[in-house]
C-alpha cells in the first residue's frame, strides 16, 4: 500500500478486511475547495440482521459525477437508496452513521423525509412513468411542493423535458400516456421529472442497464449535460460508463469501500489488487 | 430416431385417456351450462314484452302483468348496496395492501374477509335481519341493501388488494422519491395504476349481489307494487322469481322464466364488462 495516499473525508476511515480505502491526491477543483455537497461518514447499513455496508466514508462534490462499481451485491445501490432515505419504505432496513447533506444529518430521526427527497431526486433502473400523460408525469412532482399556474406549469414541465433531450420527440404529444413512448424515452422521461423539481442531488441507479446502446448514449450525454447544474451519484454494473461519465468512481466489494478515487485514476492505475481484478473482468 | 418402446408407448397411452377424460369433462360442464342458458331463453324471451318492464307484479288469479316493481327494487337495492360497499371495500383493502403489509392486524382482518367471502349468503340474511329488520320491526329496502351490502364488501376487499398488490413496488419507489408522502402515492399513482382491476372487482360485486336471493328473502322479502320507499318492504327480482317459479298460476311462472333470463343476462354482461376492464388493465400496465 502506496505511504502517499491521502483521505478527504476529516475523518480518517476505518481499516477493512480488504485493506484500507485508498485515496489518491490530486489537484482540487475549483468546487472541491470548499465543502463537499455529500460527507458520507461511518455509514453501516442492516437489513434485519444482515449487515449489507460496514462503516462506508466517502464524499461526493457537487457538479461532479460519481460512480459506484463493484459486483452484484456488494451495496452499492444500498448506499445510494440511504441518501434519500428511501430504504425506510421498508420495515426492517436501518441505516447507521452521518450523512451529512451540506453540513446537515439526513439521517436524524428528525430529517423531514419528503423534503429531503424533493432535495434529493432519484432515477431507477427500470423505468417508471406513471400510468398520466406525459405533461402529468413531469407536473406531479412540481405540484407537490409549488402553487403555480398553468401556464408557468406547462412552462417548468417544458424546460424540464429540454434539459432531459425528450422535448423535441414529445412535444406534440404530452397529452399522451408516458406508458406509449419506447423504454429509452421512458428513463428520460424520469430522469426530467426527477430534475423538474429542482433537486440538488441526483442519484441514478443503473439507468442505463434496461436500454439499448443508442439509448444508453443519449443517457450518459444527458448526464455530462446535467453534470454542470447538480451533484451525481451513478450506481453501474457497465465499466466502460462509468470510466466515459464519472470524475470519480467508488468500487465497493462484500458491503465495504475497497477503493475510493478520481476516475482517471482508478482506471488506469488502480490501488488495490481487487479493483484492479474487477476492472479488468477477472471475477465479477 | 428413438424407437418406440414400452414405456413410451405406455406414456401415449395415458395421455390419450387423460385428454379424453379432460374433454369429456368439460363437455359435460359446458352442455349444463348451454342446457340452462338454452331452456332459460327459450321460455324466458316469451315473457319479456313491454308489459314485463312497465307492469307491476300480477297478484293471484289474474292475467298479464310485469315485472317493473321488482326490477326497479332490484336496481335500487343493488345500487345503494355498491355504492355502500365499494367505498369500505376499497378502503379496507387499500389498508391491507399499503398501509397494514406488516402489522398483525392485517392477516386478522385477510382472514376474517376470506371467512365472510365464502359464508353462506342465508347467513348473511339472518344477520342483518337480527341487525336491522328486528330493530326496525319491519322488512325493509334498507334491510336489504345492508345484506348485499355485506356480500358485496368481502370481494371488493379482496380484488382491491390484490390489485393494489400488482402494483409494481417500483411505481411507488418512484413516486416517494419525488418527495410525494404516501397517501398522495396511493391515491395518485396506486389507484391509478390499479383502476381497471378495482373497478373488476366492483362490477364481480355487482354481478354477484344482483342474483342474490337468500339474504333477501328475511330483509326486503317483496311488495307487490312499485316502491321507492326505503322503509317498506321492496320488491325484486330474485324473491319474486323464488315466489312464483313455485306458484300454481301459469302468468307467475312465465314471468319468473323472464325474470331469470334478465339477470342471467345483466350478470353475464357484467361480467364480461368486468373481463374487457381486466383485459384493459393488463395491457396497460
Amino acid at each position: 500500500m502506496n505511504a502517499d495516499f491521502a483521505v478527504p473525508a476529516r475523518e480518517a476511515p476505518r481499516p477493512s478486511a480488504l485493506g484500507r480505502p485508498v485515496v489518491r491526491p490530486r489537484e482540487p477543483l475549483p468546487s472541491e475547495q470548499t465543502a463537499p455537497k455529500v460527507a458520507i461518514k461511518d455509514v453501516s447499513f442492516y437489513y434485519k440482521k444482515f449487515q449489507a455496508l460496514k462503516n462506508i466514508n466517502l464524499v461526493l462534490h457537487d457538479k461532479r459525477v460519481t460512480a459506484f462499481i463493484g459486483p452484484s451485491g456488494c451495496g452499492k445501490s444500498t448506499l445510494l437508496r440511504i441518501l434519500n432515505r428511501i430504504y425506510e419504505l421498508y420495515p426492517g432496513q436501518r441505516a447507521a452513521g452521518q450523512v451529512l447533506v451540506d453540513g446537515q444529518n439526513i439521517l436524524d430521526p428528525a430529517q423531514d423525509l419528503n423534503l429531503l427527497r424533493a432535495k434529493v431526486g432519484m432515477v431507477f433502473q427500470k423505468p417508471t412513468p406513471f400510468p398520466m400523460s406525459i405533461h402529468d408525469n413531469i407536473a406531479f412532482g412540481i405540484r407537490l411542493y409549488e402553487k403555480i399556474s398553468p401556464s408557468q406549469l406547462d412552462e417548468r414541465v417544458e424546460e424540464a423535458l429540454r434539459r432531459a433531450a425528450l422535448w423535441d420527440e414529445v412535444k406534440d404529444k404530452l397529452t399522451q400516456s408516458g406508458l406509449s413512448l419506447s423504454g429509452g424515452q421512458q428513463q428520460r422521461l424520469c430522469i426530467a421529472r426527477a430534475i423538474a423539481v429542482k433537486p440538488e442531488i441526483l442519484l441514478l441507479d443503473e439507468p442505463a442497464s434496461a436500454l439499448d446502446p443508442i439509448s444508453t448514449q443519449r443517457i450518459e450525454e444527458l448526464i455530462a449535460e446535467l453534470k454542470s447544474d447538480y451533484c451525481i451519484a451513478i450506481v453501474t454494473h457497465n465499466m466502460q460508463q462509468a470510466a466515459r461519465s464519472s470524475d470519480y468512481t467508488a468500487f465497493m466489494y462484500l458491503g465495504e469501500l475497497v477503493e475510493f478515487s478520481e476516475t482517471e485514476t482508478m482506471f488506469t492505475h488502480p490501488h488495490e489488487r481487487r479493483t484492479e481484478d474487477y476492472i479488468t473482468g477477472r471475477f465479477g | 430416431m428413438t424407437v418406440a418402446n414400452g414405456l413410451y408407448r405406455r406414456r401415449r397411452a395415458a395421455n390419450t385417456v387423460y385428454l379424453t377424460l379432460s374433454w369429456v369433462a368439460t363437455g359435460l360442464g359446458l352442455a349444463v351450462l348451454f342446457l340452462i342458458l338454452g331452456e332459460l331463453l327459450w321460455k324466458g324471451i316469451p315473457a319479456l314484452g313491454i308489459d314485463f318492464f312497465t307492469k307491476e307484479t300480477p297478484g293471484p288469479g289474474s292475467t298479464g302483468g310485469g315485472m317493473a316493481n321488482a326490477i326497479i327494487g332490484s336496481v335500487f337495492m343493488t345500487g345503494l348496496a355498491t355504492l355502500v360497499g365499494t367505498p369500505v371495500g376499497v378502503l379496507t383493502g387499500t389498508y391491507l395492501a399499503e398501509y397494514g403489509r406488516d402489522s398483525y392486524i392485517a392477516p386478522t382482518v385477510r382472514f376474517v374477509n376470506d371467512i365472510l367471502l365464502s359464508a353462506p349468503s342465508i347467513v348473511i340474511g339472518v344477520f342483518v335481519y337480527g341487525i336491522v329488520v328486528v330493530p326496525m320491526h319491519s322488512f325493509s329496502g334498507w334491510a336489504g341493501a345492508a345484506a348485499l351490502a355485506v356480500i358485496a364488501v368481502p370481494v371488493v376487499v379482496r380484488t382491491t388488494e390484490d390489485m393494489l398488490k400488482l402494483v409494481p413496488g417500483s411505481l411507488r419507489e418512484a413516486a416517494v422519491a419525488l418527495g410525494a408522502p404516501q397517501w398522495k402515492v396511493i391515491v395518485l399513482v396506486t389507484y391509478r395504476a390499479a383502476l381497471q382491476g378495482m373497478l373488476t372487482g366492483v362490477m364481480l360485486a355487482v354481478a354477484r349481489i344482483a342474483g342474490e336471493t337468500a339474504p333477501l328473502l328475511f330483509t326486503a322479502v317483496s311488495n307487490q307494487f312499485t316502491s321507492l320507499d326505503m322503509n317498506r318492504e321492496m320488491a325484486n327480482l330474485p324473491v319474486v322469481i323464488f315466489n312464483f317459479a313455485n306458484s300454481a298460476y301459469g302468468n307467475w311462472i312465465e314471468l319468473a322464466w323472464g325474470g331469470a333470463l334478465l339477470i342471467t343476462f345483466t350478470i353475464l354482461i357484467l361480467n364480461i364488462v368486468a373481463r374487457v376492464l381486466a383485459s384493459w388493465s393488463n395491457r396497460t400496465s
